[in-house]
This record gives structure tokens, C-alpha cells and sequence, in this order.
């Protein structure tokens, strides 16, 4: 199945962040060796160069390093994984929070919402 | 990737005019690097396949000039480019596997060994004769025979035209799984949708004019809307 993507938005950009998801939800582990470009790119169905792109962009903020012959890796930096992870529920708490307030609930009315729907759920 | 080397495909104020008025092609001129999936969008009359026809040296230009590989299209060219033709020239009344048998012989950088595992792939039977097969079939036929060559320049005329949705996925996934790293894909289609996701770049035609040539991210990045969006805002009817 070709990854779902949005048409808006630049590609490269979509890929870091569904590679980002796959780390954190587990898809991949620290350490672990990625797929080769060529192979995710099938995947995903894009273009190579644009998954090469997303890779590097991924290799410059740490989280995979490639060595010379062997591929590219997830970092074992356990600090950097538990920041990517704090930093994509962040992400989907600000998105979150801008529906919300596009629905026309304050942040008080919000927070009420949520806890009872953790009530519900329990 | 592009760069050090000298570009795939060199236009240079390239125009045809047909019947010494109208113009096909108006000063065109564009560079493609190698490595790289190029869109060529237009709508029709737009002259997606006066430009195909004239890299292919199957058109004389009326102006300028086209280089592939830094050479003026000729027998060497040929060589380099694989090009799949809007309609077909293949012979109805052959089966598959003599027709690969036939590129086998024709092309020296033809690999048949590959055009099976495809057609295995496609479930199409290498017995079957060509004028039995559906509409859609046969350009897959197609694809196979043309992806098959191990070219610089892969020149793709509407291949995704006749084809459903699902065999569109597999024709793509054969694209980008056989082409290879160095080699260039400049391939022209309606269907803007369903293929921007695998293109570098894409370049807009209108009345024989380029008048967009932009990466697909760049096109995201600075428009916040798809290409294809954008293709129906620049040709409104």
C-alpha cells in the first residue's frame, strides 16, 4: 500500500514524518538498520530522490546515521527518541487545541471534554 | 542525482511550426539532469507530443536545437533512449514472447530475463498474441517491452492512459522498481493525480510554450496546493 499523504504539503516533509511515527510507534527499534532508499521509496510509492531526501534531512537532526557500506540506522540515543517522542504529541495537542478553538470551545470547556472522555474510556 | 555530468536532455529555443504558422513548439528551451522522473504536463495540442517526437528525432525542428547526451538524436541516440509511443506499433497478429524475442534481437541493451519476471508479475501470458489482448493489457505489454532496455532516457508517452486504477499502482511500482539510478524518466500524462507522487519535476505546456519548469516539493513548499491543483488553475478552461 502507497503511505497515505497529504497533496498540500511538500513530500519530503510528509516521509520525515511518517518515518518519525514508525520509530516512535515501535514500526522500527534504536539501533535498528532501515530499509534501503530504493526499497522505501516502492513503498511509499515516490519518488527515490525525495525519500533520499527525507533521509538526509532525518541523518542531520541525529536520528539516523548511515555507515559508509552497511546503510542507514536508527540512532540508540535514547534521549533523542524519548524528544521525538514528546515533540510529535506536541504536535498533535497544538493541532488538537486549534480544532477546538475552531469549534469554538475555550481551553477550560476543552480540558473538561478530555477528562471525561478518559472517564468514558476507563 | 544531477550535477557534474553533462545533462540527459538539452533543448535550446527549440520550436516546430507545422504548415509555416502554427506553432507546436514555441523557444523552448530546457535542461533535464539525469536521475530524475520529469512529469511533462499539458493539456492536449499543448505539443507534449511534437517535443516527445522531435527528441526522438521522428520531427526536424524548425528552430533550435535538442541534445541528448550532448548528441543531435541520430542512430546513437537511439541507443540511449527507450521510448514508449502514445500508440502502438506493435504487430496485433504476433504472440508476446516473439515480440521479446524480436526486441531481444533488436535492442543489444534489451534484457528478456527481466520482461518475463514482469510479465509473471502482471499475469500475463507470454503465449497469448497480441490481438486478443484487452486495451489495457496491451499497454502494459508495452511498459514491460520498454522498461525492459537498460537506457539513459526513458521517454513514456501517456502510459497510464487505458489502464484501471490498480494496474496504474502496479505500472508505477514497475516504473520505479526498474529504472536505473542514473537513468532519467520524462513521461507525459493527463493523470497528474495519481503520478505526482513519484515525479522530481514537472514542466507545464501551454500552446507550445514551457511555462512552468519546478521541483513537485518546491511547487508545495511555495503554493501550498498539489500540482495537480495547480495544473487546473493554470489551464481553467
Amino acid at each position: 500500500m502507497p503511505w497515505e499523504l497529504d497533496n498540500d504539503r511538500p513530500i519530503y516533509l510528509q516521509l520525515m514524518e511518517r518515518i518519525q511515527q514508525d520509530i516512535v510507534s515501535g514500526v522500527y527499534h534504536a539501533g535498528d538498520k532501515l530499509p534501503s532508499v530504493r526499497d522505501l521509496a516502492i513503498d511509499a510509492a515516490v519518488n527515490p530522490n525525495t525519500m533520499q531526501k527525507a533521509l538526509s534531512e532525518l541523518e542531520r537532526s541525529g536520528l539516523l546515521h548511515s555507515r559508509r557500506t552497511s546503510g542507514r540506522f536508527i540512532t540508540e540515543d535514547e534521549t533523542m527518541l524519548q524528544e521525538l517522542r514528546d515533540r510529535l504529541a506536541d504536535r498533535h495537542i497544538h493541532d488538537f487545541m486549534e480544532k477546538m478553538k475552531q469549534l469554538g470551545f475555550r481551553e477550560d470547556e476543552t480540558l473538561k471534554k478530555i477528562q471525561d472522555a478518559i472517564k468514558e474510556e476507563q | 542525482m544531477s550535477g557534474e555530468m553533462n545533462p540527459i536532455l538539452e533543448c535550446r529555443n527549440l520550436s516546430k511550426k507545422y504548415n509555416h504558422q502554427t506553432y507546436a513548439l514555441n523557444d523552448l528551451s530546457l535542461s533535464l539532469g539525469r536521475g530524475q522522473i520529469v512529469g511533462l504536463l499539458g493539456p492536449n495540442g499543448s505539443g507534449k507530443t511534437t517535443l516527445i517526437k522531435l527528441i526522438n528525432g521522428l520531427l526536424i525542428p524548425s528552430g533550435g536545437s535538442v541534445l541528448i547526451d550532448g548528441m543531435a538524436p541520430g542512430v546513437d541516440t537511439k541507443k540511449l533512449i527507450s521510448y514508449l509511443p502514445e500508440r502502438s506499433y506493435l504487430d496485433d497478429s504476433m504472440k508476446v514472447k516473439d515480440i521479446i524475442h524480436y526486441f531481444t534481437d533488436f535492442y543489444e541493451n534489451f534484457h528478456a530475463d527481466k520482461a518475463y519476471e514482469m510479465l509473471a508479475d502482471l499475469e500475463i501470458s507470454p503465449e497469448a498474441r497480441m490481438r486478443t489482448l484487452s486495451k489495457g493489457t496491451k499497454e502494459k505489454v508495452q511498459l514491460i517491452l520498454v522498461m525492459s532496455r537498460e537506457a539513459k532516457l526513458y521517454i513514456l508517452d501517456e502510459p497510464i492512459g487505458g489502464v484501471d486504477p490498480a494496474a496504474r499502482d502496479y505500472i508505477l511500482h514497475t516504473i520505479l522498481s526498474n529504472y536505473s539510478e542514473d537513468a532519467t524518466i520524462l513521461l507525459s500524462t493527463h493523470l497528474i493525480h495519481d503520478i505526482e507522487n513519484v515525479l522530481d519535476h514537472v514542466l507545464f505546456l501551454q500552446n507550445g510554450r514551457l511555462v512552468l519548469n519546478a521541483s513537485v516539493d518546491d511547487i508545495r513548499m511555495e503554493q501550498q496546493k498539489s500540482v495537480d491543483i495547480l495544473f487546473r488553475e493554470v489551464f481553467r478552461c
